[in-house]
């Protein structure tokens, strides 16, 4: 018997499930159902197309071809409910989808502002390329704009209004940028960046209240009363997986949809994977959350086999994000820090909860300009890093941090007083790999 | 730096490009496709790093434009065995 597969939601997750499905079962039905009406894309390459680097059309990473390698149903509609008893799922225009195997690859949304007016025509957030498109439109014809919130979105937001609309505020509530993940110099380096790119910041600034006139933003009020005079607000202040269906239907669901190791869920026969999904770590004990889309990625294929009748545990590999700040390159690995950011609610995109999962550490740094490597050094190993500007740093210290290399020979100098952290990395990588 | 130097440094780099091949390392990679875009032979390397496979299209011509464009340190050099010595 030919079986059903259903999958709700296009982004990488679901793709990567569609294709691990196909890969063990060449017969099986399997339907994508997503309320994203471009479908399947790449989500992170919409900084590029903010900045005017890429045109829209080269988002879309899966060729004809490819397409038809997947040999998959694409269905538009949202999913309204969901009966784990019946095997159903019911759309919001009434129509159902039966299956016998669903995977809930939802993803997460932007947390829209609590302030009044956040509900205003000119308040906008990035969670999809039609967010980008209207972002692009607004920004032409603004005079001015201000971005709210922080993490990798507001950054990819601020910088990407900046390319088409002279005026942009960026405003922080704290006293930096992203301190839940970057250290003091760090922010330092960004915001020097951002300001000497144009980009006005305030810090300590916190938004009251977002001003409409006819209708449209006008401006922000300010906690200590400034108004700043805007078309345009761009709010970035988290994401919040989307777990509505699942915990509506009585499925177990804590910050995200709780899953064991095979990405299972509390109901027969439905699988969580991506944003939306909280994944039980054996290793650890733990079950946090990542907004990553590589992790998002393997969620899906070790989801995808398991449907497909397979029993393969995900294994959560160190979580790594590489990504462009204010120009710079900046790989983050493992554990990196645990500063409070009042600029965020919950977990930004491209984000973590095992980065702040840092035990007893030291830290070990060394810049130089732009190019900057923090290392935190625990006892035997080196439990996370992050490489700013030349990233040749970044690949040994993926696998030092990654396998846990034990790194005793090295740490006394790399704790030294203006140590060459990236020669002693590169030699401690050279000295355990296997190439030697 | 001497003429001498100029000129090995030249000679080393145009070396190190016929010899090298792109390896993508795709847990980096977000598929936002600027390798793709900017391969003056359209070559399309972003579904390489989806693959996790080595452009070994022999048309590419190392230009180092992938390379060079991704946001993620994606891609890199490798030197081919292609031009290993026989044992």
């Amino acid at each position: 018997m030919t079986t059903r597969y259903l999958i709700i939601g296009s982004g990488v997750a679901g793709i990567a499930a569609a294709e691990a499905i196909r890969q063990h079962d060449p017969r099986g039905e399997i339907t994508l159902l997503s309320d994203d009406r471009h479908g399947y894309y790449s989500r992170p390459g919409l900084a590029y197309l903010l900045t005017g680097e890429l045109p829209e059309a080269q988002l879309f990473p899966l060729k004809p071809a490819a397409w038809r390698e997947l040999g998959l149903q694409q269905a538009a509609g949202v999913a309204a409910r969901l009966e784990p008893l019946a095997h159903r799922v019911v759309l919001a225009d009434g129509a159902s989808l039966a299956y016998d195997r669903l995977l809930l690859a939802t993803g997460a949304l932007a947390t829209p502002s609590p302030v009044p007016g956040a509900g205003l025509p000119g308040v906008v957030k990035l969670d999809g390329l039609e967010d980008a498109q209207q972002l692009i439109q607004l920004a032409r014809r603004a005079r001015a704009a201000v971005v709210i919130g922080g993490g990798i979105t507001a950054l990819e937001i601020a910088e990407g209004l900046h390319a088409h609309c002279r005026q942009v505020h960026y405003l922080l509530r704290g006293e930096r940028y992203w301190s839940s993940v970057l250290d003091a110099a760090e922010s330092e380096i960004i915001m020097t960046r951002l300001a000497a790119a144009g980009i006005q910041l305030h810090t300590r600034t916190e938004a009251a209240e977002i001003i409409g006139q006819h209708g449209r933003v006008a401006g922000v009020l300010t906690t200590d009363g400034r108004r700043i005079a805007c078309d345009l607000v761009a709010v970035a202040i988290g994401v919040a997986p989307r777990v509505e269906l699942a915990r509506a239907a009585g499925l177990r669901v804590e910050r995200g949809i709780l899953t064991d190791e095979f990405l299972q869920t509390s109901a027969a026969d439905v699988f969580a994977a991506g944003d939306a999904a909280q994944v039980h770590d054996p290793a650890s004990g733990k079950a946090l959350m990542d907004t990553l889309w590589n992790v998002a990625r393997s969620h899906g294929a070790a989801a995808g086999q398991n449907m497909a009748g397979g029993r393969v545990p995900y294994v959560k590999s160190m979580p790594l994000n590489v990504t462009r700040l204010a120009g710079i390159t900046t790989t983050i690995i493992g554990a990196v820090g645990r500063w409070p950011d009042a600029d965020m609610v919950g977990l930004a995109r491209g984000d973590s909860e095992t980065w702040r999962q840092l035990g007893q550490a030291l830290v070990a740094e060394d810049q130089h300009e732009v190019n900057r490597i923090r290392l935190l050094v625990g006892p035997r190993t080196l439990l996370g890093a992050i490489v700013m500007g030349d990233q040749t740093p970044s690949r040994p210290l993926q696998r030092l941090v990654g396998e846990q290399v034990d790194i005793t020979a090295i740490r006394e100098p790399l704790l030294a007083p203006h140590a060459p952290i990236a020669a002693l990395i590169a030699q401690a990588a050279s000295g355990t790999s296997a190439e030697g | 730096m001497t003429l001498t130097d100029l000129l090995r440094r030249d000679r080393d780099r145009r070396a190190a490009l016929v010899m090298g091949q792109v390896v993508p390392e795709h847990g980096r990679c977000v598929q936002c496709g600027i390798c793709s875009f900017y391969c003056p032979i359209s070559i399309d390397v972003r579904r390489r790093a989806w693959l996790g496979q080595t452009i070994t299209e022999s048309r590419c011509l190392t230009c180092g434009e992938c390379v060079a464009r991704c946001p993620r340190g994606v891609l890199r050099f490798e030197r081919s065995a292609l031009f290993e010595a026989a044992p």
